[in-house]
């Protein structure tokens, strides 16, 4: 009866899905040309520049901390200032990225240990943290913990050429001394490399075709320390130190790594492990009580257990959120301007956006940037992700 | 209450399993109660009782998924003590196939067989990918060797979780409620896998209340009722002439149906 009816086209959900998504995006296209418009107009009105003349202007501020990069006042432009920033706020973000997901994944699992006090204090770190802002937690570490705790730079606290004090850590800098000696080492790191690679290939064909397991990993990263410590001296001892001394109110030479930077990773990497120790206790109880019956039942041990039947399972619970922690944690590193970290917010929506008034362009690119920087993570981790997901079926 | 258990026919071999009066509980709740059960090599036993009576937390303690408070239990000469040592030297003997299959989903059907071996046993990979190719054809999948279990119905799944038992080639299989999962036109096929190895030989100990089952293969069928041992006998005397009066009772219930 209706075979031959065919269904009226506004009924049809191919034809309605694909017109409500062309009303959507023509809405969306209207609203951001009327903002745009509205500002450039707004800016006008008011006498305002907008372009991009002051990039090569000389900043004149001061940046203390700019390792990649140097920074020597009445030289450095506005633009080198920008990468200075995207700079600084990539190595905090892949320092406490680093540091969150080691600590995160430690209070993950002593959540779920039989131990009921370590299990109680696992809950407690990750409540704690989790349930206060942000905000205050790297205020709290800055200036009532650290600053108030560490001497002031002629008392520093001496760990050999390390010194630390309330301004920061000041450590030794490698100098080059025989850039030909440079190369040869690191050729020399290369070749190792291949040979630590080749050892583990062999290794595992050798597991395969005995059983006999080695410490691969740890044999590597022995061999990799001890090998490149040997290799340095083979190839003459290419750098030397620049070493912190101590001058009349400061250090001289050396690096510094200021003490608002080291709060507020400190603080990241605790926040954040929080979440992260979250995700790692609910993965790994998504792995059902059979599993890991069956695998005992095989005879496995609790180590292989949890390595090869637990571990793999949880993962495909525990990154996917794990993801998002991470581009928090990286947009939450623009709350260093509450301690005075040097990073795209303080040094370019800051400082630069003051001294220039230049707001559209700057809030802009810095808008660019955290983009660029969420999207590569994304994309990384959803490229992880998918091979561990299609391992299922 | 125990009957005496069937004198031993002769074609069986020496004790693998010994139990001696075990109790365990539960907090203040007393599941076994001392339970006497000699299994010898070859034997196969079959473990029936209503829901609830002891009967999983029976076998579960044999290979230390569960602990028992009192008594002993000795496998192929080992007693089941907190010796991690010991407990992973049963384990690897005794092989166990659950109701719901338990198989890892992460990996192929051919992994999940040589996972064990290759880790606990230390097999080479290709010897043990060979032997696990020569379960599956027993168990009569080995063309779904590279699917993974999600890709399988459950008839097939629990054929593969008794191969991958198998790969590590124990010396008595424990069943608990294997076909109880399954739809009907399964069930059969996971049962013919287990008549089979009955037929090879293997020490079998087997929740089931498939009495088809129990009367084709076993050489002794148990029942359980608030964590005892009630009533053993051979699968005739057991079934057409049960002493017991709960056994009656169970009986009538099951075979109603
Ligand atoms: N982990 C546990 N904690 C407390 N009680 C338990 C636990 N496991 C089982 N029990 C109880 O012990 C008793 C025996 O359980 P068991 O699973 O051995 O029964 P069963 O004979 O296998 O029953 P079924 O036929 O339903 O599988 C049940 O009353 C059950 O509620
Ligand atoms: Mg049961």
């Amino acid at each position: 009866m209706t075979q031959n009816t065919r269904i009226p086209f506004h009924r049809d959900p191919a034809v309605r899905a694909i017109a409500a998504q062309v009303v959507a995006l023509l809405l969306v296209i209207y609203g951001l040309y009327s903002v745009f418009e509205n500002t450039v107009n707004n800016l006008v009105a008011r006498g305002m520049q907008t372009g991009t003349g002051f990039f090569d202007e000389v900043a004149p501020f001061k940046i203390g901390f700019s390792p990649f990069l140097d920074f020597s006042l009445g030289e450095t432009t506005y633009l080198e200032v920008f990468f200075i920033g995207i700079q600084n706020t990539i190595l905090i973000a892949v320092l406490g990225i680093i540091a969150a997901t080691l600590l995160g994944f430690f209070v993950g699992v002593v959540r779920l240990s039989p131990n009921w006090l370590a299990s109680r204090a696992a809950l407690g770190y990750i409540e704690m943290f989790r349930n206060t802002p942000l905000l205050l937690q790297i205020m709290f570490w800055n200036f009532a913990v650290f600053l108030p705790s560490l001497p002031a730079p002629k008392n520093s606290i001496e760990m050999g050429f390390v010194y630390l004090n309330a301004r920061g850590i000041h450590v030794p800098t490698p100098v080059v001394e025989d850039s030909t000696g440079l190369w040869i080492w690191m050729a020399l790191l290369m070749a190792l490399c291949i040979g630590l690679y080749r050892f583990a290939r062999l290794a595992k064909a050798r597991f395969e075709e005995t059983g006999e397991r080695l410490p691969v990993f740890w044999i590597n990263i022995l061999g990799f320390l001890a090998g490149g410590y040997v290799l340095y001296f083979v190839a003459g001892s290419p750098l030397g130190w620049d070493t912190p001394e101590l001058g009349r109110f400061n250090f001289k030479g050396g690096g510094q790594l200021p003490l608002p930077m080291f709060s507020l990773w400190f603080a990241l990497t605790v926040y954040t492990s929080a979440f992260i120790a979250e995700n790692v206790r609910a993965g790994i109880q998504s792995v059902s009580h059979g599993q890991t019956e069956a695998a005992h039942a095989l005879g496995l041990s609790r180590k292989d257990t949890v390595n090869l039947v637990v571990i793999p399972q949880a993962l495909r619970v525990i990154i996917p959120p794990t993801i998002s922690q991470y581009l928090n944690l990286t947009k939450n590193s623009s709350l260093a301007v509450a301690v005075g970290f040097e990073e795209i917010v303080a040094l370019w929506a800051g400082i630069t956006l003051n001294q220039t008034g230049q707001a559209l362009i700057i809030i802009a690119m810095t808008i660019a940037v955290y983009e660029c920087l969420s999207l590569f993570t994304s994309a990384v981790l959803n490229w992880y992700n998918r091979r561990v997901q299609l391992t299922e079926r | 209450m125990t009957t005496d258990a069937p004198t031993a026919s002769a074609e069986l071999g020496e004790t693998v399993i010994n139990i001696d009066r075990l109790n365990k509980w539960y907090g203040q709740f007393h599941v076994l109660k001392d339970i006497d059960l000699n299994v010898k090599r070859g034997e196969r036993i079959v473990i029936c009782g209503p829901s609830g009576s002891g009967k999983s937390t029976l076998i579960r303690c044999i290979n230390r998924l569960e602990s028992h408070q009192e008594g002993t239990i000795t496998v192929d000469g080992i007693e089941l003590t907190e010796d991690t040592k010991h407990i992973n030297d049963i384990r690897r003997e005794v092989g166990m196939v659950f109701q719901h299959f338990n198989l890892f989903p992460h990996l192929t059907v051919l992994e999940n067989c040589t996972l064990a071996p290759i880790w606990v046993r230390k097999t080479a990979k290709k010897e043990a990918e060979e032997i696990a190719m020569r379960y599956l054809e027993r168990v009569k999948i080995p063309e779904q060797a590279n699917k993974y279990p999600g890709q399988l119905s459950g008839g097939q799944q629990q054929r593969v979780a008794i191969a991958r038992s198998l790969c590590m080639n124990p010396r008595v299989m424990l069943f608990d409620e294997p076909t109880s999962a399954l739809d009907p036109e399964m069930i059969a096929e996971v049962l013919d896998v287990m008549v089979g190895l009955a037929e090879d030989g293997m020490t079998m100990l087997c929740v089931t209340h498939e009495m088809g089952f129990a009367r084709k293969v076993a050489n002794r069928v148990i029942f359980m009722d608030g964590g005892q041992i009630v009533e053993q006998n051979e699968p005739e005397a057991f079934f057409n002439n049960p002493q017991n009066e709960r056994t009656q009772l169970f009986l009538s219930q099951i075979l109603q149906h």
